[in-house]
């Protein structure tokens, strides 16, 4: 077996790497590229429409039929206007944000598995960019990273709202991202394995091995909630918060720099949205029991697609549905809610996956501990109350 | 945990299969109203003088700051208006303009007065300001319509200070008199019906507006006797009404013949 085989568990790269597997290898990454940018621009046409049919209106309709085209003369447009930098501007840092948000955008669809396997002229490769062993954390380091994208785009603005926006930027994300890192220990703990494709291979029995069944629906709501806030959706937009902050983190960008942002928002709904079906609803596996190099080629890629699908209409839906929080609501549901019944959840399911059944006496020892601490916390604000009534 | 915020989800799912309120603007156009403010006309008396007199009350009016007026006295072989000055320079900058109508109001000729039209862009600011001779209403007394402007069915018909003084919401005690002046092209105009229905349509030479317009109006603006069955009621009592009276006018003709015989 070749060395290259540790690093990387795809198949294509078992019998060395020629000229052959760089092609295929290049290939996959261009259709990948090509396929985002698209699904990004229809994305936000579909987002458009989505809600405008919510609010009872017509949304874009002129641009080709339907209004399929708005996003690229939108794109058009924002490119041919003029690209400003403000005075007080860090230059290098503002025009190095936007890429910066848009990279990782890009980098994490590398490691969703989009389908099963494919041959083509002897050569055996997986439909899915990179499969490194250690996928799920490059999602999360990716994810991570483009926090940087917009606290560098606020601070280096020069102006006190992208400042403002990007303040809140980095204390929202970094405290969804302790939420979501448990909630994918948790899906990690039952997979044994980081390797995307292998969580998606460990729930492909049926159904009911997806681990949304499989962990018992908690830690998909929890993950669900945290990776809303973690791409500033509404309704956890703080960061862009139009009514409060202009723009947000973005008001002092114009041109084809400000287009990369919200190219990079949208990038970041379609793979996040993947990541979701990969980690919960079993990735490119349909809902019957089937095993994914068993099924057909085309199969696997539309029911993921579809998942995907459901997720981004269940964000515009959120978009349509709910106001957006208010900042010391946000914190309180981060570290007050999710992160303990992550935590919590978390050590349930490692210790049923440990003890079995017994380990559910974990979960009603949480319950004690967690009414004593109440209690106590209650206690507590009682007497300084009644002290501060003095 | 107050769960009621997954109202908000099922309110904004039934909306998708609901009608939509969203009018596609340029293909589909509302009906406007009767009178709906638009583009200002200068209008002229029967003899084609012109009614401005140059006093520049509209632009001492006007929130806008958007009119200029510069009076000047009448030449005394050919006089331009019926007062002692006449307005020798009239400019409305429409990108100031805010149709308040307050310079209608102000004007103690009923010179300017403002007809439907909002359906005109420039592509220079100089364009924008109309002239003294854009404004003014052609030989035929009505607005001219320029090239650039996108005039529809009947906008043109009744601009001028007619329409001002026959508002239905004026003083009942003035209700069917005549309060303006003659205009070119069609002199003196009769006064509209009015709140009580009094109205003389030989005269007007249409129906009351606020009837003809009926059909346009959106439903909320149909006055409530006028709609559905009542509506109907209504309409043909009003006929009855209209014959009844051309009955007895024709029989006390008659009657009065009789007795001259």
């Amino acid at each position: 077996m070749n060395p290259l085989a540790s690093f990387a568990t795809d198949p294509l790269f078992f019998h060395g790497v020629h000229w052959v597997e760089l092609l295929i290898v290049v290939i996959k990454v261009l259709v990948a590229f090509v396929v985002l940018l698209v699904s990004v621009m229809l994305m936000i046409w579909f987002e458009r429409k989505v809600i405008s049919d919510m609010q009872s209106r017509i949304g874009p309709n002129r641009a080709g039929p339907y209004g399929l085209f708005q996003t690229l003369a939108d794109g058009i447009k924002l490119f041919f206007k003029e690209d400003l930098v403000p005075d007080q501007a860090d230059r290098f840092v503002f025009k190095l944000a936007p890429y910066l948000a848009l990279l990782p955008a890009l980098l994490i669809f590398t490691v969703v598995p989009v389908g099963g396997d494919l041959s083509i002229a002897g050569h055996h490769f997986e439909l899915q960019v990179a499969d490194p062993p250690f996928g799920i954390l490059f999602v999360l380091a990716m994810s991570s990273i483009s926090v940087y994208g917009v606290m560098l785009a606020g601070w280096s603005s020069g102006s006190k709202y992208p400042l403002l926006g990007s303040v809140r930027a980095s204390a929202q994300m970094i405290s969804y991202e302790a939420a979501l890192g448990l909630n994918v220990v948790a899906v990690v703990l039952t997979a044994r394995a980081l390797s995307t494709r292998a969580i998606v291979a460990s729930q492909a029995h049926a159904f009911w091995d997806w681990n949304l069944i499989r962990l018992g629906f908690v830690p998909f709501f929890l993950f669900l909630i945290s990776i809303t806030a973690e791409l500033n959706r509404p309704p956890f937009d703080l960061v862009e918060a139009d009514s409060e902050l202009v723009g947000g983190f973005n008001t002092e960008y114009s041109s084809i720099r400000f287009a990369l942002f919200y190219l990079a928002e949208f990038m970041n709904t379609i793979t996040m949205s993947a990541v979701v079906v990969t980690l919960f609803f079993g990735g490119p596996d349909g809902p019957i029991p089937r095993f994914i190099p068993t099924s057909d080629i085309w199969m696997p890629i539309v029911w993921f697609a579809l998942k995907t699908l459901v997720f981004l209409f269940i964000y515009v839906w959120f978009r349509a549905a709910l106001p957006r929080l208010r900042y010391d609501q946000l914190m309180d549901l981060g570290w007050k809610v999710l992160i303990p019944m992550s935590l919590g959840w978390l050590l349930v399911v490692a210790a049923v996956i440990v003890w079995g059944w017994w380990g559910l006496l974990v979960a009603l020892a949480e319950v004690v501990l967690g009414a004593g601490l109440a209690r106590a916390f209650g206690v507590g604000a009682a007497r300084t109350e009644t002290e501060e009534a003095f | 945990m107050d769960l009621r915020f997954l109202g908000g989800f099922k309110l904004t799912f039934e909306h998708l299969g609901r009608r939509r309120v969203t009018r596609e603007y340029p293909d589909e156009k509302m009906p406007k109203q009767p009178r709906q403010h638009g583009r200002h006309v200068l209008n002229r008396y029967e003899d084609g003088m012109e009614k401005c007199i140059g006093c520049e009350l509209c632009a001492g009016v006007c929130p806008a700051d958007c009119i200029y007026v510069r009076g000047l006295d009448n030449p005394p072989d050919h006089p331009v208006s019926p007062g002692e000055r006449y307005g020798y320079v009239y400019e409305i900058n429409y990108l100031r303009c805010i149709h308040c109508d307050l310079c209608v109001e102000a004007c103690p000729t009923e010179a300017i007065t403002e007809t439907k039209l909002f359906e005109f862009s420039f592509t220079n600011r100089f364009d924008a300001i109309y002239t003294r001779d854009e404004l003014l209403v052609g030989d035929d007394g009505r607005p001219k319509k320029l090239p650039w402007e996108d005039w529809r069915e009947g906008d043109d018909l009744h601009t001028s200070g007619w329409m001002r003084a026959t508002s239905p919401s004026g003083a009942a005690a003035f209700e069917g008199v005549v309060q303006w002046s003659g205009e070119l092209g069609y002199g003196v105009r009769a006064p509209e019906g009015g709140q009580s229905g009094r109205r003389d349509d030989a005269a007007t030479g249409m129906l009351p507006l606020r009837e003809v317009m009926e059909a346009h109006l959106l439903p909320d603006d149909i006055p409530f006797e006028h709609r559905g069955m009542r509506g109907k009621v209504f309409r043909a009592r009003a006929s009855m009404d209209k014959k009844r009276r051309k009955l007895v006018a024709a029989r006390t003709r008659r009657a009065g013949l009789k007795a001259a015989r």
